[in-house]
């Protein structure tokens, strides 16, 4: 009985996977058309902003080359997207060219055998170099940015720090002294944090490795190494602080079921004061609450010292890459649009088509004027040099499990202490599955 | 089967005259009604859609697989997984989930089952009602409740809130989000226990009941000695489906809670999923090839049991 029944459950669940790897293969594979043309097809993320972006530059390529039409498809964002990525180059059923992480997240997929090789491109010494080992194996250069680079920053509403008098952070007690004072003020939430959307957890410990690497400059390398782990000083204080915060009361009320979105509305809104976020918001911000531009501003998420001070920084995660699975026409017409990409003109595109999130790593590339205030906000810590880059684009090690971990001990479920030793056992597997020494 | 083939040789016998001598040993070998070239396309579907799969999966359970290349590390896979610290949390959490759901729907399943077989007004649309939830897709029941659970702006707090009732964090608080996926389940899933339970009231006789009365059995003697005993193939049929089903749920966990807050609500399905999403393909095999033997483990056993008991009756 039981076996029957499940195994003609199993049958049909089958058969309804058969059919769609059948219809998925029949869409991905796409038709050349006899007259030249050439159709490629575009795989993006479903974000807002990311889609509208991708269809103002296929639109602007396609008017400039006749006989290449570009199609954008979406995937989903998140750890369900990574699972399309992987799944479809594993395949061989890519889209002819698409957008995935740069750093860490690139290097989980296998880029020398799945992707086209760029470092030939004559582009490429515009790019800058941070950006180019961030899309670089030993064996080659894989990737062109979307996008600007960006910071892990505290998100705050100006309007807020002018009523109270306050002045911005430098060091974590003077954050955490601003926290106490939006509290005892009264309605405002001092600090936002938005677990209905798991990966907005990890600011506290990603956006603090500019203090990591002020502490101890090796840091990185070290920790790919295996020599270094988050239960010890310096990293283990972005676990501490999480619990710190979660102690003192100092979340929204709602913290455990509001999303993104309600946190940025939040912060633009002054119903929050300190958000941590990447500068990426601002495309959200852009989209959704246009009038407060100019109130939600950003600074460095504060550590131990203010002479160290500084942002941690990250390069275009939305990069665009070639699998190998496109070929021929497709592969010229592909390298094309790369090229375009590379040019003031797609950047100005993009500038246009949302909010910069911050300065282009792209030579000849610049910012328009009225950029939203937390843009404009980090462009002191470049020009002073205040800057180091996050841990994804130093060490290809990224546990999976960070943002459930930081949920835990930002909800009270795990103390700091435990929440960093779960985290420490977490990257073993992701170091193991690399094949780095030392695991 | 001896029923079915006796007929059959009856009605063969004039076509298969000619081979006459050989066919005592023959007969003990084609003890199927059909030839075996009749078997191919199913075999074929079975070998190629379950039995390779099932064998690869043993294979690469063994391996670190990146799905670019396979590295073979003998039973670290294992030896990691069991070391995964949420493993002993979400095992826990499985056997919880499962056999709350699982005997929840035998109980409430038993009871609407002698209720709606009864004689009321409107029976035919009750019935629907009951079902409907079964034939709704489960992402979908799971977004829904992830709307109505809403601590703050969800209909059921808000709702809560007209009586002065401060509603807890249904699927926030870590100790009531896997209880509150467990209700929706129940409640999505008990429309199929229903509807077996009501197959197997119907199937039996009235005469026992008629009998009983005339013997002057009260009501409560005829349920606990005609309509349970007579139940018991509905019951052994509910409990492992839903065991089997609550064993390994995912969907409803997933698109509720994504087994958070943090980790509180997952169970091995879901951790054996975030392994995979995460790039580690041996190490999420070999978590599915536990998964395999643990519900393998529970449900044969218990359907031996279960179904011993029905036979012996």
């Amino acid at each position: 009985m039981v076996t029957r029944t499940s195994r003609r459950l199993l049958a049909v669940g089958a058969s309804g996977l058969a059919l769609s790897l059948a219809l998925a293969g029949c869409s991905a594979g796409g038709d050349e058309s006899t007259d030249g043309a050439v159709e490629l097809s575009f795989l993006v993320d479903n974000s807002e902003a990311l889609v509208e972006t991708a269809g103002a530059l296929a639109d602007a390529f396609m008017e400039a080359n006749d006989g290449i039409t570009i199609e954008v498809e979406t995937r989903p964002q998140g750890s369900d997207g990574d699972n399309v990525v992987k799944t479809r180059l594993a395949t061989g059923d890519m889209a002819d060219i698409f957008q995935y992480n740069s750093g860490a997240l690139m290097q989980a997929l296998s880029p020398d055998e799945t992707l086209v090789d760029l470092s030939d491109e004559e582009w490429v010494d515009k790019l800058d170099p941070n950006f180019v080992s961030s899309v670089s194996t030993d064996n080659g250069m894989y990737g062109v940015p979307m996008g600007q680079s960006m910071a892990g920053a505290v998100l705050y509403n100006k309007d807020v720090y002018a009523e109270l008098g306050l002045e911005i952070p430098t060091t974590w007690d003077e954050f955490i002294a601003n926290a106490e004072a939006v509290k005892a003020a009264g309605d405002v939430a001092p600090i936002v944090q938005t677990y209905g959307d798991t990966w907005t957890s990890q600011l506290f410990v990603l956006g603090d490795f500019n203090n990591v690497t002020a502490a101890d400059p090796d840091w990185a390398e070290a920790y790919t190494a295996g020599e270094r782990k988050y239960v010890d000083e310096p990293a283990f204080a972005g676990f501490q602080h999480l619990q710190d915060a979660f102690d003192a009361g100092l979340f929204n009320e709602d913290f455990a079921s509001a999303t993104y979105a309600d946190g940025v509305s939040m912060v633009a809104t002054g119903a929050g004061a300190h958000y941590p976020m990447l500068t990426f918001a601002a495309g959200q911000l852009m989209t959704t609450d246009p009038d407060a531009a100019d109130v939600v501003g950003a600074f460095a998420l504060p550590g131990p010292d203010a002479e160290t001070n500084g942002l941690t920084v990250w390069m275009p995660t939305n990069t665009t890459y070639i699998p190998r699975t496109t070929e021929g026409d497709k592969l010229e017409a592909a390298k094309k649009f790369m090229a375009f990409l590379m040019t003031p003109e797609a950047c100005d595109i993009q500038s246009e088509a949302n909010a910069p999130q911050g300065p282009y790593v792209i030579e000849g590339c610049s910012l328009p004027e009225d950029v939203p205030a937390m843009v404009a906000d980090l462009q002191p810590y470049f020009d002073e040099g205040k800057t180091n880059l996050a841990l994804e684009f130093l060490s290809p090690i990224k546990g999976p499990a960070l943002e459930q971990i930081m949920v835990a001990v930002g909800s009270g479920i795990t103390s700091a202490a435990d929440g960093a030793a779960q985290y420490d056992e977490d990257v073993i597997k992701q170091a193991q599955q690399l094949g780095l020494e030392g695991w | 089967m001896s029923t079915a083939t006796a007929p059959r040789r009856q009605t063969e016998s004039p076509g298969a005259a000619p081979g006459g001598t050989a066919r005592p040993p023959r007969r003990r070998k084609t003890h199927s009604p059909y030839p075996t070239w009749f078997h191919l396309p199913a075999g074929v579907f079975y070998v190629v859609l379950f039995l390779i799969p099932t064998i690869a999966s043993f294979y690469f359970s063994l391996t670190r697989w990146t799905l670019f290349d396979v590295e073979f590390i003998g039973f670290d896979n294992y030896v990691r997984f069991f070391q995964e610290q949420q493993l002993i949390q979400s095992f826990v959490n499985t056997f919880v989930y499962a056999f709350l759901t699982s005997g929840a729907k035998v109980v409430l399943g038993l009871l609407l089952g002698v209720f709606l077989s009864s004689q009321i007004i409107g029976r035919g649309f009750l019935r629907s009602v009951v079902f409907f939830p079964v034939l709704v897709s489960t992402i979908g029941v799971g977004i829904l409740f992830e709307v109505l659970l809403d601590p703050f702006d969800g209909p059921v707090n808000e709702t809560l809130a007209i009586f002065g009732i401060e509603g807890p964090g249904w699927l926030t608080d870590p100790n009531l989000a896997l209880f509150s996926v467990a209700m929706v389940d129940i409640w999505a899933g008990v429309g199929l226990a229903t509807l077996i339970y009501i197959a197997g009231m119907v199937a039996i006789p009235q005469e026992y009941f008629e009998a009983a009365k005339m013997d002057g059995a009260s009501a409560w003697h005829s349920f606990r000695h005609i309509t349970l005993p007579l139940l018991q193939p509905a019951t052994v049929t509910v409990v492992l489906l839903s065991l089997i089903g609550g064993l390994r749920r995912f969907d409803l966990i997933w698109t509720m809670t994504g087994g958070g807050p943090g980790f509180s609500s997952d169970v091995l399905a879901s951790v054996v999923y975030k392994q995979y999403q995460a790039g580690f393909f041996g190490l999420s095999t070999a978590g599915n090839v536990v998964l395999f033997l643990v519900v393998a483990a529970i449900i044969f056993p218990l359907s031996w049991w279960l179904n011993r008991k029905a036979d012996d009756r």
